[in-house]
């Protein structure tokens, strides 16, 4: 038996059966709804994938039995998040079921017991419904007991509703499950004809699906539940290889096939599968020992009590028996305490041994998923024992290694609740001092990317273990990167793989995407990307990996880019006719303090709210039905802040801005080498200087749009706005300085919210430098827009004349520029800016971007370059291939 | 030629338009209660019984469909959001069920007609049927989550009452539109269902579920993929998601919808999220950029606007797309596909 057959396998609820279950009836019949309710959460608690809800008892109104419970578990998320099977045999009762099913449930069953007209209206109306339903194989004649009685009346069905329309693949044949072992000789053959039946119906009836009430099978071994129990779980172990897609079960009535008693199974197995003539008197007798209070039951309780307590801690992983798990994992702590061990081993040593049991035995279908789900709950119960003790010795190291490594945000995404992986992960994460923030299973999107940046982390570990879970995954980096997100994305989980990983995943989103195979991996992965040290090289090799298994799977297909020759004939035509007259004052202008009270005119708040998660836009927020009252609060927090933060002078605002003297060659702007004077241009009451240091002589290489056009749109470089007989072009860097001190206080106050705000409004105030420097450069400094009025809405919307592109912004690529233009504004020494090796800009409330003045100049995104422009910028730029070909990986193929 | 296979070969060409919103249009014109009543004498105001103005003003609605037919509309709905027997009822109105539904159908049918003879475009009419007031899932009692305000059987004469005359008005199609909740939507197949048995015709559905929260779940608590399933019985000529929020937010569950679906597409998102004073004030523009990336993407076949969108989002929309592919209609593989509030395949 594969694994995909057995994880496959459907597990119906059957506890809200009243002719299952003998406590839910009687539920039902008090009246007590309430505490019945509670017996379908159980159920889908313990991993029923579908509950099957049946009120057939004739002291009861089926009717208004069955649709007042509908009702009620339609009230419960937790219940009605998983199909429902309406049961009855009395089809009015399906039918008044099926007006409060709100999803696509399964209808139980119709047949063609009372003839064919019948059998297709119910059908025509559970497809009016939109139901799935199961097919009794019962005729006119009556219940089909052969194989061939089986086969022929459910092929016939099958004709008859695919003929009417109805779709072969919400059809379900029950081809009846009957008791063997009676003693009746006509008897013995049930089990195998079953099984051999069920081969058949599937391999006539095209997509069409079986199932079966497992419980009959061991009707005449009422009262001995050891019997029962190995009875139906050999009976899967065939029967779902031979097809069986689903039965209506008890979880709790099933064993692991392996741990049953060999003597037990041999002698179910030769009733079932009809292996010897004698094999019912041999399973009778041989039940006789299991018999009573299951003696045998007991004993072997007591016994597993008395082995060694790693082989009880496997035990109890393996039956999902949680009585005494705690005691045994503290038994086992407390031992490796006492050899010096640690608590973490309790999890890597015997705990995961088990759970590597359990995993072996669910993949050889040996165990079913509703026990692996047990197995887990006894997993999560002995981790939450060890947890504070790895609290504990964290607690015990010195302060600088009980900081935390670096801050991983773990989820399972949407549609997913596995989290067994994730939780292992995690705890291991943190063993090794990294603060894990888990938001747990079903995480959506937003939900991840807010909390990451929320909480500033290192990186975002997903989870999952369905199928579909790697389209969410992919969907999770797609929005990190719409959110202009850098931080690496660890990908893990039982179906994730390396390819698709790099198929999928990687080209999605341009930071590093890392499938981590396993949990032992976590630890490696995580430290190398928070190393200064390897964290580039183990990108970029991570990245060629998945070029390479890109490059292996290449179907190629690459929308069309023009050749880099074409691209520049279809340039962006500037008339620079109208280009802007060189500056009034030329050179490098600094400003080692530049007013927060002006800069505070010219904030932009709408990116504050939206920092905060609040949507509008400023000023329309504040009075906003839904959030207007948060924002107002929020907005009178902050302007007190900026009160205090002003009156107080907590931050310094250093900014510079040059304009030299260039021109145009080919796609590279060549800065003359300029020498001024020293200059004094008093701004805002503060002294600014210019100083003529002659570093002012450079070449910046642009990048050119190749993608293919449509009609008259250019293929746009910022070289185009410049004239190459001469012209003018500017820089600037402005930063914000002295929020670590406040920003220390707060944290030790843990005032998060006074901390965040801190740090959001030094953004804005970054954001607002870099406006009114523009400003101050458009009609001052280079003085072509010398009457500019703009209000502060007009200057957000960028209603002026002139850009500023960034590097690393989509105009202009290459975050290696960066360097290039602090070295032309000494940016270092006038501003406090640095720049780390992936050229971010430190303080991070940083801004920095070129001046372009030409009235045509606007912004343009550069996307996908082909090899022949990678190549001419490589030489333009002096750098080799390997070194381009990083630098511009999110514009290349 | 079916009005079913013209508006499949029309979609297989290009991305098709639909029409925005009739609410804030009637706004606009600040009728009066004098406009709405009319003579009909009925004993309840009728200001803002939008549906009415089909029988008291018709050139007001007629005006409305021109602009959309104008502005590029491939599709046009019916003014019918609330023309049923339970909103109706608010008005004292319930006896002119038929007549509006009538009226109004015959209204738009004309219309396109007329465009359609015009350029040899082909024009057509979708019956708009919203979801009433009630809901099949859920209790209005705290104390009692077992009651409802309705049977399911109930609602089904409710709609079939309004489909009934909308298709004997003219319509091309019945659209069931913001959907809140997936059984309500369920009735209302049901009552298309029994009608098309009843009068022995094809009545091709367009069903359009709306979502109240950004993680994609309607009222009911059905993620889109789970609606889906509930709803795919009724082989709808187009599947989409109305209303909800703005382009922006129903962007990831238009992608969902996208890849899951076999059949067409239809998204009318409203113009952005209301402002502080419950006005929409996303342009054209930006609506239609937004909308034009999931054309870009292949992921619609056919776009309209819901609250708020105009004849100039509609007209900025078809702009937009006139170019764009549309979206092919995957096959998935036949599976047994069920759902509770979450979807769950049987795998093949």
């Amino acid at each position: 038996m594969t694994q995909t057959s057995s994880s496959r396998f459907i597990n119906i609820g059957e506890r809200t059966n009243v002719t299952g279950s003998a406590a839910f009836k009687k539920l039902i019949m008090a009246d007590d709804y309430a505490a019945a309710v509670e017996v379908a959460r159980q159920q889908v608690e313990n991993g029923a994938q579908v509950i099957d809800v049946n009120m057939d008892e004739g002291l009861l109104d089926a009717v208004h039995a069955m649709t007042t419970f509908l009702k009620l578990i339609a009230a419960e998320p937790d219940i009605a998040r998983v199909p429902v099977m309406i049961d009855s045999s009395k089809f009015h009762v399906i039918e008044a079921g099926l007006k409060c099913v709100s999803g696509k449930p399964i209808v139980n069953s119709i047949s063609m017991k009372e003839g064919e007209a019948q059998f297709l209206e119910q059908a025509r109306i559970c497809m009016d419904y939109g139901a799935a339903v199961v097919v009794m194989a019962f005729d006119e004649v009556g219940q089909a007991d052969t194989k061939e009685r089986k086969i022929e009346i459910c092929k016939r069905a099958y004709d008859l509703l695919v003929a009417e329309g109805f779709p072969p693949e919400d059809i379900i044949f029950d081809p009846n499950i009957f008791a063997v072992a009676t003693g009746i000789e006509e008897h013995n053959r049930y089990g195998l004809d079953f099984i051999e039946a069920v081969e058949e119906i599937k391999a006539q009836c095209p997509h069409a699906k079986t199932s079966g009430g497992l419980s009959n099978l061991s009707f005449s071994f009422r009262g001995n539940e050891t019997v029962r129990r190995a009875m139906h779980s050999v009976f899967l172990y065939h029967a779902i290889p031979a097809g069986l897609d689903m039965a209506i079960v008890n979880a709790g009535q099933l064993d692991v096939y392996d741990q049953i008693d060999p003597a037990l199974r041999d002698a179910c197995e030769d009733v079932i599968l009809m292996r010897r003539s004698d094999a019912t008197e041999r399973l009778i007798d041989l039940a006789e020992s299991y018999k009573g209070k299951s003696v045998a039951d007991e004993k072997a309780a007591e016994e597993w009590r008395g082995w060694a307590v790693e082989k009880r801690l496997e035990h109890a992983l393996v039956k999902g028996i949680d009585a005494h798990i705690v005691d045994d994992t503290e038994i086992m702590r407390a031992a490796i305490a006492a050899s010096g061990g640690r608590p973490i081993e309790v999890i890597e040593g015997p705990l995961m041994d088990g759970m590597n049991v359990v995993g072996d035995l669910f993949g050889s279908g040996k165990m079913f998923l509703p026990q692996v789900v047990k197995s887990a709950r006894v997993m999560k119960k002995a981790v939450a024992h060890l947890i504070p003790y790895i609290e504990a010795e964290k607690d015990l190291l010195p302060e600088e290694e009980r900081k935390a490594k670096g801050k991983i945000i773990m989820a399972t995404v949407k549609g997913d609740v596995h989290d067994i992986g994730k939780n292992i992960v995690g705890v291991v994460l943190q063993c090794n001092g990294y603060d894990v923030i888990d938001l747990g299973v079903m995480v959506p999107w937003p939900t991840i990317l807010a909390s990451a940046n929320d909480n500033k982390a290192d990186m975002i570990g997903l989870s999952g273990l369905i199928t579909p879970s790697l389209d969410e995954m992919v969907t999770v980096a797609e929005e990190m990167q719409r959110a202009g997100m850098t931080m690496p994305l660890l990908i893990g989980g039982a179906t994730t793989s390396k390819v698709h990983t790099a198929l999928k995943i990687d080209p999605a989103y341009e930071g590093p995407v890392i499938h981590v195979l396993d949990a032992s991996r976590a630890v490696g992965v995580a430290s190398k990307l928070l190393s200064d040290t390897q964290r580039d090289s183990y990108v970029a090799e991570v990245e060629d990996e998945y070029i390479g298994v890109r490059d292996a799977r290449a179907g190629k297909t690459v929308s069309a880019l023009l050749s880099l020759d074409e691209a520049r004939a279809n340039a962006f035509p500037a008339n620079m006719a109208e280009k802007p007259a060189p500056p009034e004052q030329p050179g490098v202008h600094v400003f080692p303090d530049w007013s927060l009270e002006h800069l505070r005119t010219f904030i932009d708040w709408t990116p504050f709210f939206r920092a905060w998660e609040l949507h509008g836009n400023y000023p329309a927020i504040l009075t906003d039905e839904v959030v207007g009252e948060t924002a107002t609060q929020l907005f009178a927090d902050a302007n007190a802040m900026l009160d205090q933060i002003i009156a107080e002078k907590w931050l310094t605002a250093r900014g510079v801005a040059g304009l030299w003297p260039c021109g145009r060659d080919g796609d590279d702007i060549v800065l003359s080498p300029f020498v001024s004077s020293e200059v004094e241009t008093p701004v805002q009451g503060l002294s600014t200087s210019l100083e003529a240091n002659g570093k002012h002589s450079a070449r910046l290489p642009m990048l050119r749009q190749q993608v293919k056009k449509s009609r008259d749109r250019a293929n746009m470089c910022l070289a185009d706005f410049i004239d190459p007989n001469g012209d003018w072009i500017g820089g600037f860097a402005v930063g914000i300085h002295g929020i670590d001190p406040h920003s220390a206080r707060f944290q030790a106050d843990k005032d998060d919210y006074s901390d965040i705000l801190l740090k959001a409004l030094a953004d804005r105030f970054a954001e607002a430098f870099a406006e009114a420097l523009h400003q101050h450069v458009r009609t001052t400094l280079w003085g072509y827009a010398p009457g500019e009025q703009l209000t502060c809405e007009a200057l957000i919307k960028e209603e002026y004349r002139g850009i500023r592109p960034a590097p690393g912004y989509p105009a202009c690529p290459d975050h290696s520029l960066k360097p290039i233009l602090f070295d032309l504004l000494d940016a270092p020494a006038n501003t406090g800016l640095t720049l780390t090796e992936s050229f971010a800009m430190w303080p991070t409330a940083a801004v920095s971007g070129f001046y372009f003045g030409h009235p045509e100049a606007q912004y343009f995104g550069v996307a996908r370059v082909g090899r022949d422009q990678l190549e001419d910028y490589a030489a333009r730029r002096g750098i080799d291939l390997a070194t381009a070909e990083r630098w511009l990986r999110p514009n290349l193929d | 030629m079916t009005a079913r296979q013209q508006l499949l070969d029309a979609a297989a060409q290009r991305v098709l338009i639909f029409d925005g919103a009739f609410g804030t249009q009637i706004q606009n014109r600040k009728l009066t209660e004098g406009d709405y009543a009319g003579d009909l004498g009925l004993l309840a105001d009728q200001k803002g019984n939008n549906d009415i103005l089909a029988l008291t003003r018709p050139d007001v609605i007629g005006d409305i469909t021109r602009a959309y037919l104008d502005a590029g509309s491939d599709v046009v709905s019916t003014n019918t959001f609330s023309a049923n027997r339970i909103s109706q009822a608010d008005y004292a109105a319930e006896g002119l069920v038929r007549d509006i539904n009538v009226a109004s159908g015959k209204l738009a049918r004309a219309l396109a007609d007329e465009y359609a003879a015009r350029d040899g475009k082909p024009r057509f009419v979708a019956g708009a049927i919203g979801p009433t007031n009630k809901t099949l899932s859920l209790s209005p009692d705290v104390e009692d989550p077992g009651y409802r305000e309705i049977t399911f059987d109930d609602l089904v004469a409710v709609y079939r009452e309004q489909a009934a005359a909308l298709v004997e008005g003219g319509v091309d199609f019945i659209l069931i539109e913001t959907v809140f909740d997936t059984l309500n939507a369920k009735a209302g197949i049901m009552a298309v269902k029994q009608l098309e048995r009843e009068t022995g015709r094809d009545i091709p559905l367009m069903i359009s579920m709306t979502l109240t929260d950004l993680s994609g779940r309607n009222l009911s608590g059905h993620t889109v993929e789970a609606f889906w399933y509930a709803v795919r019985h009724a082989k709808p000529l187009t599947i989409g998601l109305n209303c909800s929020f703005g382009a922006e937010q129903l962007r990831p569950h238009v992608k969902v919808l996208s890849q899951i679906a076999d059949t067409l597409l239809m998204i009318y998102p409203n113009a952005g999220l209301p402002n502080e004073l419950g006005e929409y004030d996303e342009l054209p523009d930006t609506t239609a950029g937004l909308v034009k990336d999931w054309a870009d993407h292949g992921q619609v076949n056919i776009l309209g606007g819901c609250c708020g969108s105009s004849p100039a989002h509609i007209a900025a929309i078809a702009r937009a797309v006139a170019k764009s592919e549309p979206r092919a209609v995957p096959s998935p593989e036949p599976a047994m596909r069920l759902a509770g509030l979450e979807p769950f395949t049987v795998a093949a």
